[in-house]
C-alpha cells in the first residue's frame, strides 16, 4: 500500500521521516468516512498518476503546516494566558527585553531550513509530473475550450465531439495516458478534474498540454474553473474514463457517419431539412449534411451523449424541445441565440437531432 | 498639553458654524489629519457597501440551484465587491491611517507637500464614485446600469470589445486608472514626508515602526502600481483606438495581461497587509508594557518583504504552462517569503513574553491578528508549493485563504488600530463594552465562515460561480459559511454604532490614554491644526517612555 502510493514521485525513498509522518497520517485516515462519499470532485480521492502524486504531497505539505500550527499557535495561547495583566498587579512595568541576537538568529535558520525541505519535495512532483518521456501508447486529444462548453477532437482518429471527453483507462503496467492540449477558441477558460490532475489555464493563441492517466473506469466530473463570462458556473466537464474495448467501440462510434437518410420518417426527414435551412445550419455540424458551422457543438452524434448544454442538464426531448425555443431559459446566457420556430418545425427538428445517436 | 476635546468639540459647536461652511471647511482642506479622517470615512462606506453586496452573494450560494440573483448581476456584485473592497476600502483605509498618523509620529506639522496630498485623495474619491455611478448608465438603476462583471482582475481578453461590449469595462478600467493616480501622489507624498520631515533626534534608527513600514509600502506603491497604469492605459487603447496588445482575436497575448496585472497584484497584497504589521508593532507594545522585541530585525523584515514580494507575482499564474522552470523558481521565491514574516511573528510574540498583557479591545483585535495571519500564512504555504496550487487555484480554498489574510489579519488589525487611535482623533473612548461584542461575534462569525470556507475548495468548488448543483458535497459548507457571514455584519453593525455612540457620549479620552510611548500622544486629542505647539526633539525611539521614566531612559540600551 504504501510503497503503491508513493511510487511516483519516491521521496519516500530519500526522506525517511516523510515515509514515518506520512504511515502515521495514513493510519489516521482510516478512521474517517470514504473520501469518495465526501464529493465527486475530491482532490483527496484521486484517481490518476499527477492527481495521486498531489495527494502524496498534500500529506507532507498539510503535516508541516498543521505541525508549525500547533507549535506556534500552542506558544501564542501560552502567552496569552501565562503574560496576562492581573488585577493584583503592581504597577511596575515588567523588565524591558530590546532583543537578542542568538534567539532571533534561531528563528530565522530553522525555518529556512523548513521551507528548504518543503522547496525539495515540491520540485520533485513539479518535475515527475512535467517533465517526464512521453509513453508510446499515448494518445492525444486537443481540448478547445468556448464560451460556455468544451470541443475535443481526436487528431489522429478523425473524431470531433463535444462536452464529453472520453479516454481510455490506463493500465499502470502499459501506461495510455491521454494528452490533452488545450487551447481557446474565445477567453481564457480552465480545464479541471480534480481526481485525474491538476487544473490547466485554456488560454487563447497557445497550447497548454496536460496529461491525465485514470485508472479505474467510471465518470469524472470537473468543470472550467477561470471566470469566463456570464455561465462561467455552468461550464461543467465530464470524462468518461472507458476500458480498452469500450473505448474503441466508442470511437468506431463516432468515426461512423450521421443517422442515414434513408431510415428517417417524413417528420424527421423535415426536421433535418428545417434544420439545415435554417441559421442552425451556421453554427452546427452534422457531418454528411451541408451543416458544417463552427460555432458551437458538433452535433453529429449528440444523441450519444448523455448531457445537453456543457453538462447543464440532460439530453431528453423535452429538454431538447425546451433548449431550441429558448437556450435561456436552460441556461441564462449561452451564445446560442433562440431559434422563433413554429411548433411544427420545432418538434421535427427535435425529431430529427434524436436520431443522431 | 492638558486640553482636552471635549472642550475643543463643543467650542466647536457653540458658535455653530453653518452646515455649510463646515463642508466648505473640509472639502478645501489641505490639512494631513482631516484628509486622513475622510480618507478613513470614505473607505467606510464603501466597506459597508461591499460588505452588503457580500451579503447577497452568501444568499445566493447558501444553497444549491438558488434563483435569487441571475448570473449577470451575480457577476457584477462579485466583481464590485472585490474592486471595492481593494481599491477603495483597503488602499484608502491604510492611506488614511497613514495621513494621520505619520507626521504626528515623526513630529512633524503636516505631510510634505499638502496640495498634493489633498489632490491624492479626491481624484481617488472620484475613482470610486465613477464605479458606482456605473450602476445608474446603460440599462439604468433597475436594470443595474452597466456596472462591470469581469472580475477585479479583468482578465483580457475577456475584457476586450469583442466579448465585453458596452461601457462596463471601461468604468471599472477609469476608476482604476484614477484610484491609481490617486495612490502613487500619496505614496510619494508618504515617503518626502518621512525622509524629510522628521523632528529633531529622530534618526532613521529612531523612526517608529509604523512610519518605517509605510516607506517600505509606499515604495512597492511605485514600482507595483505603475505596471497597473500603464495596463489600464493598454486596454483602453486596444478598446478604442483598435490596437491588439491583448486582443487575442487578432494575435494580442492574454497571458501579457496576466503578468502585467500580477506584477502589480502580488505587490499590491503586501501594500495591503504590510500597514497592518505597523499597527500591530504601535499596538502589541503598548498593551504588553514591554519593548518591541528586536527593532533592527523587524525593519530589516519589513525590506526584505518588499523586495522579495516584486519577484513572486507569478504565483498566480501556476496554472498557466510555465513550464517546469518557472513552477519551481516561482515556488521557491515565494515560499521564501514566509522566513521574514516569520521573524515578525516571532518577534511579536517575544514583545508579549514576560509582559503584562493589557486586554484591552486594541490588544483583543491584535490577538486575534495573530492567530488568524498565522493561520494565513500557513494556508499560504499550501499554495506556495506549485503542485498544491495546481489543485487549489480558482478554488473556495483560494477565497478562504486570502479572506483569511484581507478580513482575520488585515481587517482585525485595522479594528485595532481604529480602537486604538480613535481616542486621538476624536478626543473620545470608544466603549470597551461594545468594543468586546464586537470582538467576541466578529471572531465567531469570522472562523464559521473562512475556516469552513476551506472545505468546499478541497473538494473542488471553484470561484465565482453563481450557482452549483446537488450532489457535490458542497451544500452543508456553503450554508454555514453564509450563516458566519451574517454573524460578522452583525458585528460590524455594532461598530458603527459604538462609532457614532462615542462620537458623541464617549468617555473624554485626554491626550495619552493608553499610557503609551509615541509622539502623537504628545498632542492633544484631538491635536490642534499644528500638531505641535513647539516642534518635538527626541533621544529615543520612545520619546514618551523617557519623559514618563527618567530614572531608566530606553537610549542607553537600544542598538
Ligand atoms: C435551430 C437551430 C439550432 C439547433 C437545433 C441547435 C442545437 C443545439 C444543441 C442541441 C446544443 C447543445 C449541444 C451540446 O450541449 O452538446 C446547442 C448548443 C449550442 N449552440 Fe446551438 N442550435 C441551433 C442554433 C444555434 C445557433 C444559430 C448558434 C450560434 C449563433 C448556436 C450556438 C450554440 C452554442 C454556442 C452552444 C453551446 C451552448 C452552451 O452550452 O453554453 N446554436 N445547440
Ligand atoms: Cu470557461
Amino acid at each position: 500500500m504504501v510503497t503503491g502510493l508513493w511510487a511516483m514521485p519516491d521521496f519516500a525513498a530519500h526522506w525517511m521521516t516523510l515515509r514515518t509522518i506520512s504511515s502515521l497520517t495514513l493510519a489516521a485516515w482510516r478512521f474517517l468516512p470514504p473520501l469518495a462519499s465526501l464529493s465527486p470532485t475530491n482532490m483527496l480521492d484521486p484517481a490518476g498518476t499527477p492527481a495521486r502524486s498531489i495527494f502524496n504531497l498534500t500529506w507532507f505539505v498539510g503535516g508541516l503546516v498543521l505541525g508549525i500550527f500547533v507549535v506556534v499557535g500552542g506558544l501564542l495561547t501560552f502567552i496569552v494566558l501565562r503574560y496576562r495583566g492581573r488585577a493584583t498587579d503592581d504597577n511596575i512595568e515588567p523588565t524591558q527585553i530590546y532583543g537578542s541576537n542568538q534567539i532571533e538568529l534561531s528563528w530565522t535558520v530553522i525555518p529556512i531550513l523548513l521551507v528548504f525541505m518543503l522547496f525539495l519535495t515540491t520540485a520533485r512532483v513539479i518535475l515527475g509530473t512535467e517533465r517526464i518521456p512521453k509513453p508510446a501508447g499515448a494518445l492525444d486529444v486537443a481540448v478547445i475550450g468556448h464560451q460556455f462548453w468544451w470541443e475535443y477532437r481526436y487528431p489522429s482518429l478523425g473524431v470531433v465531439t463535444a462536452n464529453e471527453l472520453h479516454v481510455p483507462v490506463s493500465d499502470p503496467a502499459h501506461p495510455t495516458p491521454t494528452y490533452l492540449n488545450t487551447s481557446s477558441a474565445d477567453v481564457t477558460h480552465n480545464f479541471s478534474v480534480p481526481r485525474l490532475a491538476g487544473r490547466i489555464d485554456v488560454i487563447p493563441n497557445r497550447v497548454n498540454t496536460i496529461w491525465i492517466d485514470p485508472q479505474a473506469a467510471g465518470l469524472y466530473l470537473g468543470q472550467c474553473a477561470q471566470y469566463c463570462g456570464t455561465q462561467h458556473a455552468k461550464m461543467l466537464l465530464r470524462v468518461y474514463a472507458d476500458s480498452p474495448a469500450d473505448f474503441s467501440a466508442w470511437i468506431q462510434h463516432q468515426q461512423a457517419p450521421a443517422a442515414d437518410p434513408s431510415t428517417l420518417s417524413p417528420q424527421q426527414l423535415e426536421g433535418k431539412s428545417v434544420f439545415e435551412h435554417n441559421a442552425c445550419a451556421n453554427c452546427h455540424t452534422v457531418k454528411g449534411t451541408s451543416a458544417q458551422g463552427k460555432f458551437g457543438p458538433d452535433l453529429t452524434h449528440m444523441g450519444s451523449r448523455d448531457t445537453l448544454g456543457s453538462g447543464a442538464f440532460a439530453n431528453n426531448r423535452q429538454n431538447l424541445h425546451q433548449w431550441i425555443d429558448n437556450p435561456d431559459s436552460l441556461k441564462p446566457g449561452a451564445l446560442m441565440p433562440p431559434m422563433h420556430l413554429n411548433e411544427k418545425d420545432l418538434n421535427a427538428v427535435t425529431e430529427y437531432l434524436t436520431t443522431l445517436r | 498639553m492638558a486640553t482636552t476635546t471635549a472642550v475643543d468639540l463643543t467650542s466647536q459647536t457653540k458658535p455653530k458654524k453653518l452646515l455649510l461652511q463646515v463642508a466648505h471647511d473640509w472639502l478645501t482642506t489641505v490639512d494631513h489629519k482631516k484628509i486622513g479622517i475622510m480618507y478613513i470615512v470614505y473607505a467606510l462606506v464603501f466597506l459597508v457597501i461591499a460588505g452588503f453586496m457580500a451579503m447577497l452573494i452568501r444568499i445566493q450560494l447558501a444553497v444549491p440551484n438558488n434563483h435569487f440573483l441571475s448570473p449577470q448581476v451575480f457577476n457584477r456584485l462579485f466583481t464590485m465587491h472585490g474592486t471595492t473592497m481593494v481599491f477603495f476600502v483597503g488602499m484608502p483605509i491604510l492611506f488614511g491611517f497613514g495621513n494621520y498618523l505619520i507626521p504626528l509620529m515623526i513630529g512633524a506639522r503636516d505631510m510634505a507637500f499638502p496640495r498634493l496630498n489633498a489632490f491624492s485623495f479626491w481624484i481617488s474619491a472620484f475613482g470610486g464614485i465613477l464605479l458606482y455611478y456605473s450602476y445608474v448608465g446603460g440599462s439604468g438603476l433597475y436594470g443595474a446600469g452597466s456596472a462591470p462583471d469581469v472580475s477585479w482582475w479583468a482578465y483580457a481578453p475577456l475584457t476586450e470589445k469583442v466579448f465585453s461590449p458596452g461601457h462596463s469595462t471601461d468604468y471599472w478600467t477609469f476608476s482604476i486608472l484614477l484610484s491609481g493616480i490617486g495612490t502613487t501622489g500619496t505614496a510619494i507624498n508618504i515617503v518626502a514626508t518621512i525622509l524629510s520631515m522628521r523632528c529633531k533626534g529622530m534618526t532613521m534608527t529612531r523612526l517608529p515602526l509604523l512610519p518605517w513600514i509605510y516607506l517600505v509600502t509606499s515604495f512597492l506603491v511605485f514600482v507595483a502600481v505603475s505596471p497597473l497604469t500603464a495596463a489600464q492605459i493598454m486596454i483602453t487603447i486596444d478598446r478604442y483606438l483598435g490596437a491588439h496588445f491583448f486582443d487575442t482575436q487578432a494575435g494580442g497575448s492574454a497571458i501579457l495581461w496576466f503578468h502585467f496585472f500580477w506584477i502589480f497584484g502580488h505587490p499590491e497584497v503586501y501594500i495591503l497587509v504590510m500597514p497592518a504589521f505597523g499597527f500591530m508593532n504601535e499596538i502589541i507594545p503598548v498593551f504588553s508594557r514591554k519593548a518591541i522585541f528586536g527593532y533592527p530585525a523587524m525593519v530589516a523584515a519589513t525590506v526584505s518583504i518588499g523586495f522579495i514580494s516584486l519577484s513572486v507575482w507569478a504565483h498566480h499564474m501556476f496554472i498557466d504552462g510555465l513550464g517546469a522552470g518557472g513552477n519551481i523558481f516561482f515556488t521557491a521565491a515565494t515560499m521564501v517569503i514566509s522566513v521574514p514574516t516569520g521573524i515578525k511573528i516571532f518577534n511579536w510574540l517575544a514583545t508579549m513574553w514576560g509582559g503584562k498583557i493589557q486586554f484591552k479591545t486594541p490588544m483583543l483585535f491584535a490577538t486575534g491578528f495573530l492567530f488568524q495571519f498565522l493561520g494565513a500564512g500557513l494556508t499560504g504555504i499550501v499554495l506556495s508549493s506549485a503542485p498544491m496550487d495546481w489543485q487549489l487555484n480558482n478554488t473556495y480554498f483560494v477565497v478562504a485563504h486570502f479572506h483569511y489574510v484581507l478580513v482575520g489579519a488585515i481587517l482585525f488589525a485595522l479594528f485595532a488600530a481604529f480602537y486604538y487611535w480613535y481616542p486621538k482623533m476624536t478626543g473620545r473612548m470608544l466603549s470597551e463594552r461594545l468594543g468586546k461584542w464586537h470582538f467576541w461575534l466578529f471572531v465567531i462569525g469570522f472562523h464559521l465562515t473562512f475556516d469552513l470556507m476551506h472545505v468546499p475548495g478541497i473538494l473542488g468548488m471553484p470561484r465565482r460561480i453563481y450557482t452549483y448543483e446537488a450532489g457535490r458535497g458542497w451544500d452543508s459548507w456553503n450554508m454555514l459559511v453564509s450563516a458566519g457571514g451574517f454573524i460578522q455584519a452583525i458585528a460590524t453593525v455594532i461598530f458603527v454604532v459604538n462609532m457614532v455612540w462615542a462620537f458623541y457620549r464617549g468617555r473624554v479620552a485626554g491626550p495619552d490614554p493608553w499610557d503609551a510611548w509615541t509622539l502623537e500622544w504628545a498632542t492633544t486629542s484631538p491635536p490642534p491644526d499644528y500638531n505641535f505647539a513647539v516642534p518635538p526633539s527626541i533621544s529615543s525611539r520612545r520619546p514618551l517612555w523617557d519623559l514618563k521614566h527618567p530614572e531608566d531612559v530606553d537610549s542607553h540600551y537600544e542598538y
